[in-house]
């Protein structure tokens, strides 16, 4: 498989009245071609900032890329994303990476009709004309499942319901056959029935249009049904990266098995409180020189608190940053 | 759609209906319209015979039906001062205060709404303190002052624009400064505060990672969700401006409404008064009705209803 977005060592700081937040601390991942990578962890653990970082779309100030590097691979060639100017980036935006963001009702102008706000994507990055937009947008809408497109191209957001609204913003990150779509969290604000219904026009779609996915979530049951590899974040660092299986079956960080064991099943039998992570996540206002995650967790001995593990890979398709061997019960160096 | 705008009408002629009532018994508020229209130094006798002309001693809700039936015909009756219909007189100098709240109202658009959307698009610059500064200004400086110095400054020692008077073109500039600052100030205010709101909203954020270029998404995504509040107050402001106002056309000599308003009071000329009192509520009330309009343009939600 062709790797086609490259991320090293990515650092995004915001810099507050209250002081700076490190909110991405050295993030390293690749993104195969076609392949769905699931980013996961709680609020404010840096899974957006960091697929924000890799496109210009922090606000800025207060955020800012401090180091770090992201090759995008395209037929057309490599490019550094971070290196980029603001009107290269303004290309690759809508053309080559397409959004979806979390809530559909705040994340469409309120006062265009959804026509006119995929249509202007269009005509931005292809050279179509008025007519041969408005065409191509209404197959857009036929194509996320929106019935009577012809008429819903010249609704308003507010006329549409919430599922109906993000199948609107899925057509505008599709439209002009992006490399890669980011969808960050696409589902969280929806119904849990419409949820369904969404995520099954990504599977469907992803296999129609060969997309390569970045699925930002903290919902692990959805990522199981769609992901191929997932990225767990804590505290604005990778601490673990495996293939979906792999992590369910063997998770090898204490945060990604207390995620796990946080999951309400619906086949237990036995009735048992919901188990949750004790403790509150990390300040990203005080620059960490131990493992971001030692103060809640269980097996931590003093090594954690003296150097941030870095990822090492304990299988071919298996990346964990932790001190502690989960399957020995026993730090991994002597 | 056509119901909102229907029922916006209909308030409006009822209120319209009130403010007639108000003004009927504005003069009759203290009792005797007779003596409070004739001059100080009146005796009883030309009082009572300007009573006997005038009908006010015939009993008041006759009075009220025939004040209220010519009024909503347009007629307020003659001037005292100038022994003739009091409305046309008041229409005669509506050019000369439309002229000037045009003008007025174009300088507070042209200046206000860049400056706040330049404020707005780079909080803490250079720009955004000017911003800040002139909503500042435009809310503290009073409009008689600032006329006066303006006279001062710009007429007598620069020597640039006459002082007084509708001559030419150049005549309407200090005067419509002069009123139009503090409906600047608002604009400005109101246009960087709603702009800085709308440019952290997400569907901003979503422009911005269509690749759209800045100048789209200013004009098209910012400003047009920007001009909703502003219309409102322009509306409403212009509305007041062709009221006239009686500070600024007094000290300009501008011939307009507000200048006519003045005068009619001291002259105790209450029909003329009254006249100018129900025009300039008309006017308000028309560019009221006219602002609803404009906000079912820009806004949908209100065309279909969702939102008003």
């Amino acid at each position: 498989m062709d790797t086609i977005l490259q991320v090293r060592d990515l650092v995004t700081k915001f810099y507050t009245l209250d002081g700076v937040v490190h909110a991405v601390n050295g993030v390293s991942f690749d993104l195969q071609q076609g392949e769905t990578l699931a980013i996961v962890g709680e609020s404010g653990c840096g899974k957006s900032v960091t697929v924000l970082s890799l496109l210009g779309l922090i606000p800025s100030p207060p955020g800012r890329v401090e180091q770090g590097s992201a090759l995008f691979r395209t037929p057309f060639g490599q490019q550094d994303l971070l290196k980029l100017s603001r009107e290269e980036l303004r290309e690759i935006r809508g053309g080559q990476i397409g959004f979806v963001f979390q809530d559909p009702i705040s994340t469409l102008n309120p006062i265009l009709t959804v026509g006119e706000q995929i249509k202007e994507t269009l005509t931005r990055h292809l050279n179509l004309s008025q007519e041969e937009a408005r065409e191509r947008a209404i197959r857009l809408l036929a194509d996320v499942g929106i019935p009577d497109p012809e008429l819903r191209y010249k609704s308003y957001p507010f006329q549409l319901s919430g599922g109906m609204r993000q199948r609107v913003v899925i057509a505008i990150a599709i439209a002009c056959n992006p490399q890669i779509v980011i969808a960050d969290e696409p589902t969280t604000a929806l119904d849990v029935t419409v949820q369904a219904q969404i995520i099954d026009l990504f599977q469907r779609l992803r296999s129609a249009m060969g997309m390569t996915l970045i699925w930002i979530t903290h919902d692990l049951g959805v990522v199981a049904g769609l992901a191929d590899r997932v990225m767990v974040m804590y505290g604005g660092r990778v601490v673990e990266l495996a293939a979906v299986e792999e992590l369910y079956q063997n998770p090898q960080h204490p945060y990604t098995r207390g995620l796990l064991d946080a999951l309400p099943r619906l086949d237990s039998r036995e009735t048992r409180r919901l188990v949750s992570i004790q403790g509150a996540p990390p300040d990203l206002r005080l620059p960490l020189r131990h493992c971001p995650f030692a103060w809640r967790c269980n097996y931590a001995y003093d090594h954690c608190w003296q150097e941030i593990p870095e990822l090492v890979a304990t299988a071919p398709d298996h990346q964990v940053a932790c001190f502690y061997d989960l399957n020995k019960g026993a730090p991994r160096h002597g | 759609m056509h119901r909102y705008f229907l029922s916006r009408v209909l308030q409006s002629v009822l209120l319209l209906l009130g403010v007639v009532v108000l003004v009927f018994f504005m003069v009759r508020i203290t009792g005797d319209p007779a003596s409070l229209m004739m001059p100080r130094n009146a005796t009883p006798e030309q009082i009572e015979a300007f009573r006997e002309a005038m009908g006010f001693n015939r009993p008041l809700i006759v009075q009220f039906w025939d004040f209220f039936t010519h009024a909503l015909v347009g007629d307020f009756g003659n001037s005292l001062h100038f022994k003739s219909p009091a409305l046309p007189l008041v229409i005669e100098r509506l050019p000369a205060t439309l002229e000037l709240a045009t003008a007025a109202m174009l300088m507070a658009i042209l200046i206000g709404v860049p400056l706040g959307l330049l404020g707005g698009f780079s909080p803490g610059s250079v720009l955004d303190s000017l911003a800040r500064l002139v909503g500042l200004l435009g809310q503290s400086i009073p409009n008689f002052w600032l006329a006066l110095i303006m006279i001062l400054v710009f007429a007598v020692r620069l020597g640039w624009f006459p002082s007084f008077g509708r001559d030419e073109w150049k005549s309407v500039v200090l005067p419509a400064f002069a009123l139009g600052l503090a409906t600047m100030g608002q604009i400005v205010r109101l246009t960087r505060s709603s702009t800085l709101e709308i440019r952290s909203e997400d569907f901003i954020r979503t422009a911005h990672s269509k690749g759209l270029l800045p100048r789209t998404i200013y004009t098209k995504h910012v400003l047009r969700n920007v001009a909703i509040p502003l219309v409102s107050i322009i509306g409403v402001q212009f509305g007041y401006m062709l009221g006239g106002s009686i500070y600024i056309e007094f000290i300009f000599a501008w011939p307009g409404i507000g200048q006519l308003l003045e005068q009619a009071i001291g002259w105790r000329d209450f029909p003329m008064v009254q006249a100018i009192a129900v025009f300039t509520s008309v006017a308000v009330l028309a560019l009221n009705l006219l602002t609803d309009a404009a906000y079912m343009i820009i806004d949908p939600r209100i065309r279909y209803g969702i939102r008003e």
